[in-house]
């Protein structure tokens, strides 16, 4: 296995986009990361495109080929492949483009995530999410998308004491950080009132604490590290891509405090880079709901179990804090087009390595990592960035 | 839900047929094919296993924004039972207070509907939770 390097990146603005398609979006995220990287489409030897259901949200399958033609790419033929891990599509990816290169199958990859969310009603986009549950023994009983994570923050207040007000701390910090990121979808600040006011959708999670629906794209151009030196001396290399899986439905899992599939994805994760939880200066992370992020910074080991609320309250994930999370507004404010995420979270992550996060730029970012989850942890995808 | 898709699992539904690990002795609902625990060892081995129907709320949540086939039934209450056999289901709560509802509160499964397919099509039924007598 060899070193591989990530040499460009572009996201689409992420929001109500009616005024694009889902081709529109890949197309825009595919030429963004090409024209970052500097490569010509002659230099790309595959692609990998994540989405969750292109099929039900635009009726449109067939993503991989569709991508590599939008991009422009058709008259090369090259290999194109659509990759599925409900939200965590996007990070897997680029886990499959790293196993490509790192093996010396290819040399240069083209790694994406797009999903088109609005051609639907909010109720439909709603149903199509529940997809990534268990849909015999979770949905068909009456269980939402939020209900489930909604289940898993009840039993962390009961267990570890974390009050709404903690919750609604994290919409509170990834609302700031998305007002100075003008990708986001929601580039407003709120206060923890809007979030505790907001409608209930699934008791203890308001409004405020769930992601919204989003339409948008991302991409990243990934090649060899020494083949990387011939475009660039700014080279971001992946010090580690780790995946790991769990049972789809809550209920066939053992704990409820925590994402197995993180915890696990993160030990492959950190000993594949050989460092340890304190060396990550910063984090993008999937906020899917406040208690997911409380989750993550717990499961990643950046907090002590049952602390990650405090963490967030007394802000030690702010932009100033002792690690900065979701600085790119997470998928709270800055939208989650599920596909796209995970490549979206590997954009701010380029950015803020090379200094070029603007307003929300942080002091130390050295080593950064992404972490996008699938469902409720069936599918936990993990990357490590490093400058070097 | 197709009908097809609903009928093959009424065994489940309708009477809490699960699956016992005959290596281990752990108990799965829905029905295993493997016990991920013994795996190979218990190839073969899993045999039929009804569920007593009586366990304890692990967490819940009170649902405000429904799914499609839920829509006017909202609000309602989803909870995560361990059962008395060591796993895990998910169901609604019914026949109660919301304010009764606590972790830790001891439920038993009953037979109710679920879902109706339209006007004119199935209903379809399955189990709920209510507080156990």
């Amino acid at each position: 296995m060899r070193d591989v390097a990530i040499i460009g990146s572009g996201v689409t603005k992420f929001g109500e986009l009616w005024e694009k398609s889902l081709a529109d979006l890949v197309a825009e995220a595919g030429i963004s990361a090409i024209m970052d990287a500097g490569i010509d489409g002659t230099d790309i030897d595959a692609m990998y495109i994540g989405g969750m259901s292109a099929g039900r949200f635009v009726g449109q399958e067939h993503l991989g080929a569709l991508a590599a033609e939008v991009s422009g790419l058709s008259e090369l033929h090259i290999p194109s492949t659509r990759v599925e891990a409900a939200c965590a599509s996007g990070g897997l990816a680029l886990h499959s483009g790293y196993l490509a290169v790192a093996s010396g199958m290819y040399d240069t990859v083209i790694v994406g995530g797009a999903e088109k969310m609005t051609d639907v009603a909010g109720k439909e986009a709603t149903n199509i999410l529940a997809s990534a549950a268990d849909r015999e023994w979770e949905a068909f009983f009456g269980a939402t998308f939020p209900g489930l994570y909604a289940l898993l923050a009840r039993y962390h207040m009961h267990k570890y004491g974390t009050t709404p007000e903690q919750l609604a701390a994290v919409a509170v910090k990834n609302h700031h950080n998305g007002s100075m990121n003008p990708k986001a979808q929601y580039r407003r600040e709120i206060t923890i009132e809007d979030v505790l006011n907001s409608t209930m959708v699934a008791d203890p999670l308001h409004l405020l604490d769930c992601s919204p629906i989003t339409d948008g794209a991302a991409s990243a151009v990934i090649t060899s590290v020494e083949k990387a030196k011939e475009y660039t001396d700014d080279i971001i290399k992946i010090k580690a891509s780790a995946q790991a899986s769990d049972s789809i439905s809550l209920a066939g899992r053992s704990r409820f405090d925590a994402l197995p599939a993180t915890i696990e994805a993160a030990k492959r994760a950190y000993k594949q880079a050989g460092i340890e939880p304190s060396d990550i200066d910063f984090a993008e992370v999937h906020d899917c709901f406040t208690i997911a992020e409380i989750m993550a910074i717990e499961d990643l080991g950046f907090f002590k179990k049952g602390e990650g609320g405090k963490a967030a309250e007394e802000g030690l994930t702010a932009l100033d804090g002792e690690i900065p999370i979701n600085t790119s507004g997470g998928l709270k404010s800055k939208g989650h087009p599920v596909g796209a995420t995970g490549i979206a979270q590997i954009h701010e992550l380029l950015l803020q390595l090379r200094g070029k996060a603007d307003k929300r730029q942080i002091e130390k970012a050295e080593i950064g990592l992404a972490h996008n989850v699938g469902g409720s942890g069936g599918t936990a995808v993990i990357h490590i960035l490093e400058a070097i | 839900m197709g009908i097809a898709r609903y009928w093959r699992e009424i065994p489940q539904r309708y009477n809490l047929i699960g699956t016992k690990c005959g290596s281990c002795g752990r108990v799965y609902f829905p029905p295993k094919a493997i016990c991920p625990v013994c795996r190979r060892k218990s190839i073969g081995k899993m045999e039929e296993y009804k569920l007593k129907g009586t366990g304890t709320v692990e967490t819940y949540t009170i649902i405000y924004t429904p799914p499609p086939h839920f829509e006017g039934e909202e609000p309602y209450a989803i909870a995560l039972i361990k059962m008395d056999e060591g796993c895990y289901l998910m169901g609604e709560i019914v026949d109660c207070d919301f304010e009764d509802i606590h972790i830790g509160m001891k439920v038993e499964a009953c037979f109710r509907r679920i879902e109706e397919d339209g006007t004119r099509g199935a209903i379809q039924y399955g189990y709920k939770f209510k507080k156990a007598e």
